[in-house]
């Protein structure tokens, strides 16, 4: 359940945001979440119901979210690969790279040259895209 | 608000909050015992009757797990990730999700990995996180100084020139950076080599431990590991370390 974590760190940031930019309340939030992270938005969303609606400047925000396809690239070979196209995962080997999901190093290979050397051009990390408020 | 922001970056210092001390253990070079005194470190603490953490960030060659014999243990999963309790010692790894994988990380991805770990472990209430990180001064820890603000920094090295000569640029750059420094450990010492602290002048030398060679066959074996003359010399160390609070060079 490392969705409450994130989603604690999410209304963090959103509180310290709008602190920043003066808001009062904040009316809603739109977060950008890579595929690799492989949250279960169901999860996440309740966590963040739960945790928000406690703090009273972001207890009525409106939370969008859009997850963003992971796609690798690999330096040796150039060839471009998405997490779906990527063969024969483990349970426990995704169940890994949900909670660290930099351990995506440890399994993925390029299905084109097998190197481990790939970046992730998209689809990692968490990010809020913008809050508005007043 | 146009600039995105990394949530995770925020959480950071609330799953430290419960945490008194961190002490990042750090060194020029690789090979020089820096994993081995954090371990050491971290169990002679919890031996004193200090709350320890351990916490491995060492993400490509992580190797804490090794020396104190952990293995087949996972973190439980409570609204975020709950280290294990093993030797009295909350212990967190990136091998717990690498397994026995190569874990070939660059610069980007150490600093995900790292950012990561800190935003979802969940720490309880301790004096002290004992922080193994790699060797000299790259990105781990460059994000240990930019993400543990709190850290204070100890400094392992061995009298090689070679040691030397990057150890004096890692004190170097921690002191222009204001970043707390306990002191140097000279690891390895062979009695008849010029001592380290002739060499730095102005940092604290906490200790000189000699060459131990029963260490090896101590590795992975908590209780051997501390008769072992190492740890006799650390423990001498923790026992400042742990009293001496003030006594940091900044």
């Amino acid at each position: 359940m490392h969705e409450w974590a994130l989603a604690e760190a999410v209304i963090a940031a959103v509180i310290e945001e709008s602190r920043k930019e003066g808001l009062k309340e904040v009316t809603k939030v739109k977060l950008k979440i890579g595929e690799l992270q492989q949250i279960e938005t169901e999860i996440f969303e309740f966590a963040l119901n739960e945790l928000g609606k406690v703090q009273g400047s972001v207890a009525k925000m409106e939370v969008e979210m859009a997850v963003e396809r992971a796609v690798f690239r690999c330096r040796v070979c150039g060839n471009e690969w998405d997490l779906r196209e990527t063969p024969g995962m483990s349970e426990e080997e995704t169940e890994a790279i949900h909670l660290a999901p930099e351990v995506a190093h440890a399994y993925i290979r390029c299905p084109s040259c097998k190197s481990p050397d790939f970046e992730v051009l998209h689809g990692r990390g968490i990010l809020i895209e913008y809050i508005k408020g007043r | 608000m146009l600039e995105t922001v990394d949530p995770r970056i925020n959480i950071i210092d609330k799953r430290l909050a419960g945490v008194k001390r961190i002490i990042a253990v750090s060194g020029g070079k690789g090979g020089i015992g820096k994993s081995l005194t954090a371990a050491v470190l971290a169990l002679t603490l919890s031996g004193l009757g200090h709350r320890v953490g351990l916490l491995d960030l060492d993400l490509s060659a992580p190797s804490t797990h090794v020396i104190l014999g952990i293995e087949g243990l996972y973190p439980e999963e409570e609204k975020g990730l709950v280290p294990p309790e093993v030797h009295g010692i909350e212990f967190m790894s990136i091998v717990y999700f690498s397994g026995d994988n190569p874990t070939p990380l660059r610069g980007i991805d150490i600093s995900n990995a790292m950012l990561e770990l800190l935003a979802v472990t969940r720490w309880g209430s301790l004096d002290f996180l004992i922080v193994d990180t790699p060797p000299g001064i790259g990105d781990a820890t460059l994000d240990v100084i930019r993400w543990l603000k709190r850290a204070e920094f100890l400094v392992i090295t061995t009298s090689s020139k070679v040691a030397l000569e990057t150890v004096k640029k890692v004190i170097k750059m921690l002191t222009e950076l204001n970043v707390p420094v306990i002191g140097v450990i000279e690891n390895m010492r062979r009695w008849d080599s010029k001592p380290v602290r002739e060499e730095l002048k102005g940092v604290p030398v906490l200790g000189e431990i000699g060459f131990d060679d029963k260490i090896e066959d101590s590795i992975g074996d908590v209780n051997r590991l501390l008769k072992t003359d190492f740890a006799v010399k650390i423990k001498e160390i923790a026992l400042n370390i742990s009293l001496d609070e003030k006594a940091l060079l900044r």
